[in-house]
C-alpha cells in the first residue's frame, strides 16, 4: 500500500505554496492527526496534518521549495510494517520522483512596470502602509475591527500595526458590527479619526444603521457642527466559492447615500493614495477594497504625502473607439478586455473610477464624446447599480455624441451561487466585457 | 458543572445506561468525525472551495442534544453546521454533495458548506452571518407556540456570536413572550482567533440570561451524557411553556477555524491536552469497553461508518454540477 501526501489546499484562493519545512523524516510512523509539515501561503505558515495512519516512505518535495503546486504529491506514506524506499518503485518513473526537478518555479504574473520613485508592492501591503504613515503622522488616528491587531488581520491587512503603535491604536473588537461602528462614529464625533476594518463588506450590513443614519446624516443634521471623519475599510464584492451571505458588492448601496464619500482602489498605487486621502479627509469615507486583489502587485510611489484626490478618476489606457468604465477588480478585467479587443481591431479606452461618489462625470463624459460609446463594469447587480447611474449620467451629459445605447457588464441578477460552474457564470469575466463592447461596436 | 464520563464510569449507577442509546451516541459521534475528516481532506484537494468549518472535537454537544428531542422540533445554527444536520438524520451524502458543490446537495449545489437547510429534518440552517440564526431560531420557538404543538427550537451559536447584540434583543422577547428555545451556546473558547476572555466581560456567557429572567445551567460539553441530561431538563422545562433556557456547553474545536486559519492564538499543547484527555468520542468508547462492549462490535461500528463516508464521497464527486438553467431559479417563489 502506497498513498500519495498531496500538497493540499490551504485556502479558497490557494493554487500554490512553499514547502517550509517537513516535520517528520522518512521512516516516521505517523498516525491521523500528527503535524507532518509547513507550509507558506501568500497569506500564512500552516501546519499540514497527516490524514491516514502509515509510515513516511519518501519525500518528494524537499524543505524550502517554492511555488509546489496544489495537488503536487509531496510524501509517499507507506505500511507501517515496510521499509522506506521500497514499495515506492512501481510507481519511480513518475516525474515527480526526480527532486531536483521541482525547483523554484515563480508564479509567472503579467510584468510589472517599476515607475520612477516607487516600489512593487502587492495591494495588502500598500493598504498597510498608508494606515502606518497616516498614524505615524497623526496621533488621531487608531484602527479597530474584528481580529485587526494580535491576529494580524483576517486577511493580514494590518500585519505589524499593533507591533509598532501598540494597544492604544490598535483595538481587536469582539464579533459586534453595529456596536464597534456606532463606537467609532463616537469616537469621530469627539475629534479622533477611527479607521474601522470590517472582515469584510458583508458584515458592515449589521452596522447599516450606524453608517447611515448617524455617519452620515449627521453633519446635516447639525446645521454644520457634527462632522464625522471616519474610514470604514474591507473587502467587497465577490470572493471566491463563499456563497450569498459572503460574496456581493455593495458600492450601489453605499453609493446612494448623501453624506458619504465612496472610494474603491484598483491598484497598489489606488490603494495608498485613496487610503491616505480617505483617512485624512473630514468626512465619512467608505472604502471597499477586494480581496482577489490584496496579492496582486504593482508599481506604487514611496512618497509619504502621495495622495490621490477623492472623486478624480484615472484613464488607464487610452482609446478611440470605446470607452469602458470600472473600479476595483474590474479595471484589470476591462484592461485584459481591451488587449482582446485591441486584435479585434477595437481601440479601447479604460477609465478607472477610483471614486464613486463623488463620481468623475467629467472625465466620462470627455471619454464618451471622444469613442461615442460606453461600457461599464461592476460586479454588483445590474439593478439599480453604478452601471444604471452612469448611464444616467451619459444621457443626460452626452445623448448627442452616442453612437450606441450605453452597455452595461454586471453580476448576475442573482444571489452569488456556491457551486463552482454557476459561480464562474454570476460574475462577470473578461469575455463578457469584450462582448459588450464588440456589442456596441457592431461588430459582435 | 456536570461530572466527566470518567467519574460516571466509577459510578455504578451509571454503569446501567441505556447500552443501545450509548451506542447510539457513539455511532453518531464518530460518523460526523469521519464526515468531517473526509470534509477536510476534500478541501486540501481542492474537491470543496470558499470556507469549510469543522465540527472536530465538539460532536458530544448536538449528538447529545439530539438525543432529548422529539419529532417536529426544529434547530438552526451557524455555518458550523455538518454536525448538526448529521445528528439531525440528514443523509451524509447529500450534505457532502453539497460541500463539492454539486446537484445532489441538500440546496442544489447554490448554498455551499455554510447555508444547507432541510425543512423534512427540522433543519432550519446552516447562516453565514454570526448570530443572525439566534433570532430566527426565536421565531421558529414563536411559530411553535403559535401553533400550539408542543415543539421547541434549539438554537446554537458560538461564544463569539454570543456578544452580538441581536442575541440580547432575542433574549429579551423570548422570555417576555414565553418562547419555546433553548439557546445553546457553544463556546468552543474561541471566536475566531480571539479566546472568549478577550472577547466577552463577565464572567460566563450564561450569565447574561439572568437580566432576562432566563434560566442557564453550564455543562460540560466534552460529556455526552452531562449534555444529554442536561437537554432533558431544559427541553422539559420549555415544552411546559415556562419559556425559554440556556445551555453553555463548555466544548472545543480541535482543528482551525476555517480551513485557512494558522492557529497561532493557541499552542499545539493546549489542542493536544484536551484530545488526550477530555475526547468525547473516545470517553464513550471507555465506558462502552467497561460495560461489557466488546473491541470487535466498535471495529464493526468503525467499519460501517468508514464505509458511509466513502460512499458519501464517492456520491459527492460524481454528482453532476447543477445545470447552467439553475442559476435563475429559487429567486422568489413566483
Ligand atoms: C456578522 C459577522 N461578522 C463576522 C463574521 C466572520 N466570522 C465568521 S465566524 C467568526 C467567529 C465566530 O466565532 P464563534 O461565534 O465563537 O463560533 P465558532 O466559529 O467558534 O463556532 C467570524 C468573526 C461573520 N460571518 N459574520
Ligand atoms: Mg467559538
Amino acid at each position: 500500500m502506497t498513498i500519495e501526501i498531496l500538497m493540499p489546499a490551504l485556502s479558497p484562493t490557494m493554487e500554490e505554496g512553499t514547502l517550509a519545512k517537513w516535520l517528520v523524516n522518512e521512516g516516521d510512523s505517523i498516525s491521523s492527526g500528527d503535524l507532518i509539515a509547513e507550509i507558506e501561503t501568500d497569506k500564512a505558515t500552516m501546519e499540514v496534518e497527516a490524514v491516514d495512519d502509515g509510515k513516511i516512505g519518501q519525500l518528494l518535495v524537499p524543505a524550502g521549495t517554492e511555488g509546489v503546486k496544489v495537488n503536487t504529491p509531496i510524501a509517499l506514506l507507506i505500511d507501517s510494517t515496510e521499509s522506506p524506499h521500497t514499495s515506492i518503485k512501481s510507481i519511480a518513473d513518475k516525474p515527480y520522483l526526480e527532486k531536483e526537478k521541482i525547483t523554484t518555479e515563480l508564479k509567472i504574473e503579467k510584468t510589472v512596470t517599476l515607475e520612477p520613485n516607487s516600489s512593487i508592492i502587492t495591494v495588502r501591503e500598500a493598504l498597510r502602509n498608508a494606515m502606518a504613515e497616516e498614524m505615524r503622522s497623526d496621533k488621531k488616528v487608531f484602527v479597530m475591527g474584528e481580529e485587526v491587531a494580535e491576529y494580524q488581520g483576517a486577511y493580514k491587512v494590518t500585519q505589524g500595526l499593533l507591533d509598532e503603535f501598540g494597544n492604544k491604536r490598535v483595538y481587536d473588537t469582539p464579533i459586534t458590527e453595529h456596536g464597534f461602528a456606532g463606537i467609532g462614529i463616537g469616537a469621530a464625533f469627539g475629534n479622533l479619526k477611527p479607521i474601522v476594518e470590517f472582515m469584510t463588506f458583508n458584515f458592515a450590513m449589521q452596522a447599516m444603521d450606524q453608517i447611515i443614519n448617524s455617519a452620515a446624516k449627521t453633519l446635516y443634521m447639525s446645521g454644520g457642527q457634527m462632522g464625522c471623519p471616519i474610514v470604514f475599510r474591507g473587502p467587497n464584492g465577490a470572493a471566491s466559492r463563499v456563497a450569498a451571505q459572503h460574496s456581493q458588492c455593495y458600492a450601489s448601496w453605499y453609493s446612494h447615500c448623501p453624506g458619504l464619500k465612496v472610494v474603491s482602489p484598483w491598484s497598489s498605487k489606488d490603494a495608498k493614495g485613496l487610503l491616505k486621502s480617505a483617512i485624512r479627509d473630514p468626512d465619512p469615507v467608505i472604502f471597499l477594497e477586494n480581496e482577489v486583489m490584496y496579492g496582486q502587485s504593482f508599481s506604487c510611489p514611496d512618497d509619504d504625502d502621495f495622495l490621490i484626490p477623492i472623486g478624480q478618476a484615472n484613464i488607464e489606457k487610452e482609446g478611440s473607439d470605446v470607452t469602458i468604465i470600472a473600479f476595483s477588480i474590474m479595471v484589470g478585467k476591462s484592461l485584459e478586455a481591451a488587449d482582446i479587443l485591441n486584435e479585434k481591431g477595437i481601440k479601447a479606452e479604460v477609465v478607472n473610477l477610483r471614486s464613486l461618489r463623488p463620481l468623475d462625470i467629467e472625465t466620462i463624459i470627455n471619454s464618451v464624446k471622444k469613442t461615442n460609446r460606453a461600457v461599464t463594469c461592476e460586479e454588483g447587480f445590474p439593478f439599480a447599480g453604478i452601471g444604471a447611474e452612469i448611464s444616467a449620467a451619459i444621457n443626460e451629459n452626452a445623448f448627442d455624441w452616442l453612437d450606441a445605447p450605453v452597455n452595461r457588464v454586471t453580476g448576475k441578477d442573482v444571489p452569488m451561487p456556491y457551486a463552482a460552474n454557476l459561480e464562474k457564470l454570476a460574475i462577470p469575466q473578461v469575455d463578457d466585457i469584450v462582448n459588450a463592447c464588440s456589442e456596441v461596436c457592431y461588430k459582435s | 458543572m456536570k461530572k466527566n464520563i470518567s467519574s460516571l464510569v466509577k459510578n455504578k449507577s451509571k454503569m446501567n445506561y441505556d447500552l443501545d442509546l450509548l451506542k447510539d451516541m457513539y455511532k453518531k459521534m464518530l460518523l460526523i468525525r469521519r464526515f468531517e475528516e473526509k470534509a477536510g481532506q476534500l478541501y486540501g484537494m481542492g474537491k470543496i472551495g470558499g470556507f469549510c468549518h469543522l465540527y472536530i472535537g465538539q460532536e458530544a454537544v448536538v449528538v447529545g442534544i439530539q438525543s432529548a428531542q422529539i419529532e417536529g422540533d426544529s434547530i438552526v445554527t451557524s455555518y458550523r453546521d455538518h454536525g448538526h444536520m448529521i445528528a439531525c438524520d440528514m443523509d451524509p451524502k447529500g450534505v457532502m454533495a453539497e460541500l463539492t458543490g454539486r446537484v445532489d446537495g441538500y440546496s442544489k449545489g447554490k448554498g455551499g458548506s455554510m447555508h444547507m437547510f432541510s425543512r423534512e429534518k427540522g433543519f432550519f440552517g446552516g447562516h453565514g452571518i454570526v448570530a443572525a440564526q439566534v433570532p430566527i431560531g426565536a421565531g421558529l420557538a414563536f411559530a411553535h407556540k403559535y401553533n400550539s404543538n408542543n415543539n421547541v427550537c434549539i438554537t446554537y451559536f458560538g461564544d463569539g456570536a454570543a456578544n452580538q447584540g441581536q442575541v440580547y434583543e432575542s433574549y429579551n422577547i423570548a422570555s417576555l413572550w414565553q418562547l419555546p428555545v433553548i439557546f445553546v451556546i457553544e463556546n468552543n473558547k474561541y471566536g475566531m482567533g480571539t479566546s472568549v476572555n478577550r472577547s466577552s466581560a463577565g464572567d460566563n456567557l450564561s450569565d447574561r440570561g439572568k437580566a432576562y429572567g432566563i434560566e442557564s445551567e453550564i455543562v460540560d460539553g466534552m460529556d455526552i451524557i452531562a449534555v444529554r441530561e442536561a437537554a432533558i431538563k431544559a427541553i422539559e422545562y420549555c415544552r411546559l411553556g415556562k419559556g425559554p433556557y440556556i445551555l453553555e456547553m463548555k466544548t472545543y474545536r480541535y482543528r482551525g477555524h476555517s480551513m485557512s486559519d494558522p492557529a497561532k492564538y493557541r499552542t499545539r499543547d493546549e489542542v493536544e491536552k484536551i484530545r488526550k484527555t477530555s475526547d468525547p468520542i473516545e470517553n464513550i468508547k471507555v465506558l462502552l469497553n467497561k460495560m461489557g462492549v466488546a473491541d470487535k462490535v466498535l471495529k464493526d461500528i468503525d467499519v460501517e461508518i468508514k464505509s458511509i463516508i466513502a460512499d458519501a464521497a464517492k456520491f459527492a464527486q460524481d454528482s453532476p454540477e447543477p445545470s447552467p438553467s439553475e442559476l435563475y431559479t429559487d429567486i422568489t417563489i413566483n
